[in-house]
């Protein structure tokens, strides 16, 4: 799950990790008040989407005067910004954050991650700060340095002090980089993140260390144990069907194509989207519909499918396991009738009761195109497709 | 021969009062040898109880002491699955099987920790469990699309692992042990601890790997197959459709930092000498013909 910045910084303030002054707004008469309680002569106006990338938007301005604050306030608030990774359509912005300048010595990069090579948390840091690290990773590997961390000793004073001197923090501050980086493991540690990144890291004119931005992702597995995490979701920046979907237990994530994949277990549904494309043809969407789909589970995600414009046809391909095929026809059979199902509808099934199933779906009466096996079911999905057209 | 789990494989099933546990342990016991297999179950608070004739005891060590079991199941739910595999590696189990799906990261992270320097081995979590064909099959699999035969399955996925079973069936082509090893980030054997033993296995003629987007486990297997592997072995990566940055439903299939693509993977696959189909239902045709 992931969280805005202004609270990624909210909860990172509550470890003890130093930030500078800001208030978040959803207005732009919050924006200019903001501007006055913080008092200073310049502020930063931060557009707060999920997105990273803000910055190369156009989602981050410097504000010298309080006429200037309130201008690209109205601006950026409203605003549909385009990021790298926003997608060509961009993200609204809703939210603000107006916060304090800063006098910025030197920026700097560091992240924690769950690390699959060494099955433990990482921090990774760099001299590199507020450039986009892939792009570092890539070019000087070598400015990239790494910390594995013992999960029953947390990071050590050692540990961090090495890591800070590596990438250039001066002596004089040595002792708060080395503090702050132990509060952002112990903040990362605590919350179940998947992923804490503060890029930029600042030291300013006066040798202080500030996280100057924040960004925490976290692992879903573990929410039900955060209810404090859960509170700070927020639905406008997600998409809506997908929403919809895991209110169903349904796993779904919206693609650019028209063919609506309907399957069980999410690696036979990533090998029917692929299945789709080899034949020529595009999946609409991810859907696994798990282990125990019930005529409800798939009726709902007939729905969600549905509500895609660009949906040109459904391809259901089942294996079926814990779930028998005839329980799995019978779902998509009143499925089908409960939606008045308006595009061409493919079904593979396999697996436990099969014959069953498929009787089920020849004597329902439906115009349902039951194919013998994976490949068959993208053929007859691309042809149903090309034909509507 | 199989790799993991045989005909004297003696399991026990944490969680054996819950509706999953009771449903697996009951056809596990149904399949092949299971009746004599299936020795045990644990669920604090219930020992003394039995469930089809199975004894259940209060925990692993004091059922492991009374059956001799040596092979845990677990379908504990997923706030407390990882103590239970933490239960199992205290009670020196010789391999835990996690079929539970959900388990917090930070929970796998230290329960990866604790079996630092232990002999037991940890298949999952989030995984369908193992199958040696006419045999013995703990997890949830269906048992009777399988047949003993000569092809070791190896693979991230649930269903998709049935797929290249029913596949293999297809083309006449049984398998000595299908080992599904989950589709979380911080789990147990990888890729490369199974092909491993597949190489080892006498039964064993040739390997299908079935992976997905997310990590570099199948780069790291393909590269100990290049240099170790005495055995044919076809591959598949589910995945090139899929987005950066959007999890596919497994907690570990994402592609993130421009990493774990399923192009990648495939590229290091075919240079390793693992032919590869891109054509997930040719996976058993690819098997039939690399025999030839």
């Amino acid at each position: 799950m992931k969280i805005h910045e202004y609270q990624a910084k909210e909860v990172l303030r509550k470890f003890g990790v130093k930030t500078l002054r800001s208030v978040p707004c959803f207005s732009v008469d919050e924006a200019a008040a903001a501007g006055k309680t913080l008092g200073g002569k310049v502020w930063v106006v931060k557009a707060q989407i999920h997105a990273g990338g803000r910055g190369k938007g156009g989602g981050v301005k410097l504000a010298k005067s309080p006429e200037e604050l309130k201008t690209l306030a109205s601006s950026i608030l409203g605003m549909q910004l385009v990021t790298p990774q926003t997608g060509p359509e961009g993200q609204k912005v809703r939210r603000l954050l107006i916060e304090e300048g800063a006098d910025i010595k030197k920026e700097y990069y560091v992240a924690m991650v769950t690390d699959r090579a060494s099955q433990r948390v990482v921090l990774m840091a760099s001299s590199e700060g507020g450039m986009d690290i892939e792009e570092v990773a890539h070019k000087t590997p070598e400015k990239i340095h790494k910390v594995t961390i013992d999960p029953m000793v947390g990071l050590t004073d050692a540990q961090a002090e090495d890591i800070a001197r590596k990438i250039g923090i001066p002596d004089g501050s040595l002792a708060q980089a080395r503090d702050l980086l132990k509060l952002l493991y112990k903040a990362f540690d605590e919350t179940d993140a998947s992923l804490a990144e503060i890029n930029p890291l600042i030291l300013t004119g006066d040798g202080s260390v500030i996280a100057l931005d924040a960004k925490i992702n976290f692992d879903e597995n573990a929410l039900f144990r955060h209810p404090e995490i859960v509170a700070l979701r927020d639905l406008d920046e997600e998409n809506p069907a997908e929403i919809e979907a895991s209110k169903f237990g349904l796993s779904y994530i919206e693609l650019d194509g028209n063919i609506g994949c309907l399957v069980n277990g999410a690696g036979l549904a990533m090998a029917t989207m692929d299945i789709c494309k080899l034949y020529g043809g595009s999946p609409a969407n991810f859907l696994d519909v798990g282990g125990g789909a019930s005529t409800e589970k798939v009726t709902e995600a007939f729905k969600i499918m549905l509500k895609n414009p660009s949906l040109k046809a459904i391809l259901v391909n089942i294996f079926g396991g814990i779930m028998k095929c005839d329980v799995i026809a019978q779902g998509v059979v009143e499925a089908a009738r409960q939606v008045k199902l308006s595009v061409p509808l493919v079904v593979r099934l396999e697996g436990t009761n099969v014959d069953l199933g498929k009787q089920i779906l020849a004597d329902s009466g439906l115009p349902i195109l039951s194919a013998s096996n994976m490949a068959d079911a993208a053929q007859k999905a691309v042809a149903a497709v090309k034909k509507a057209a | 021969m199989s790799i993991l789990i045989n005909k004297n494989t003696r399991v026990l099933t944490q969680g054996i009062t819950g509706k999953t546990g009771q449903f697996h342990t009951k056809t596990g016991k149904e399949y092949a040898n299971g009746a004599a297999c299936y020795v045990a179950g644990v669920t604090p608070k219930k020992g003394g109880q039995s469930y089809e004739g199975i004894p259940i005891f209060e925990t692993v060590k004091e059922a492991k002491a009374a059956t001799g079991a040596n092979v845990s199941v677990i379908y504990v739910p997923p706030p407390f699955a990882a103590a239970a595999i933490d239960e199992a590696v205290e009670a020196d189990m010789d391999l835990v099987i996690c079929i539970t799906d959900g388990i917090p990261v930070r929970d796998m992270i230290r329960t990866k920790y604790k079996m630092q320097g232990k002999r037991t081995l940890l298949i999952g979590p989030n995984c369908p469990g193992v199958i040696t064909p006419d045999e013995i099959k703990i997890g949830i699999m269906p048992g009777h699309i399988h047949k003993r035969g000569p092809i070791g399955v190896l693979s991230r996925s649930g269903t998709l692992t049935y797929e290249a079973v029913g596949q293999l069936m297809e083309v006449g082509l049984g398998q000595s042990s299908c080992v599904g090893i989950g589709g979380d980030p911080v789990n147990g054997m990888k890729h490369i601890d199974v092909m491993k033993m597949f190489n080892d296995d006498p039964q064993t003629e040739a390997v299908v790997m079935v992976g997905e987007i997310g990590g570099t486990d199948e780069e790291d297997c393909a590269r100990w197959v290049k240099a170790n592997m005495k055995k044919p072995v076809i591959g598949f990566i589910a995945g090139l459709t899929a987005p950066p940055g959007k999890r596919m439903g497994h907690a570990g299939a994402i592609i993130s930092g421009g990493k774990g693509t399923a192009t990648e993977k495939l590229r290091v696959m075919e240079e390793c000498g693992i032919k590869v189909t891109r054509n997930p239902a040719e996976m058993g045709k690819l098997m039939k013909s690399v025999l030839k």
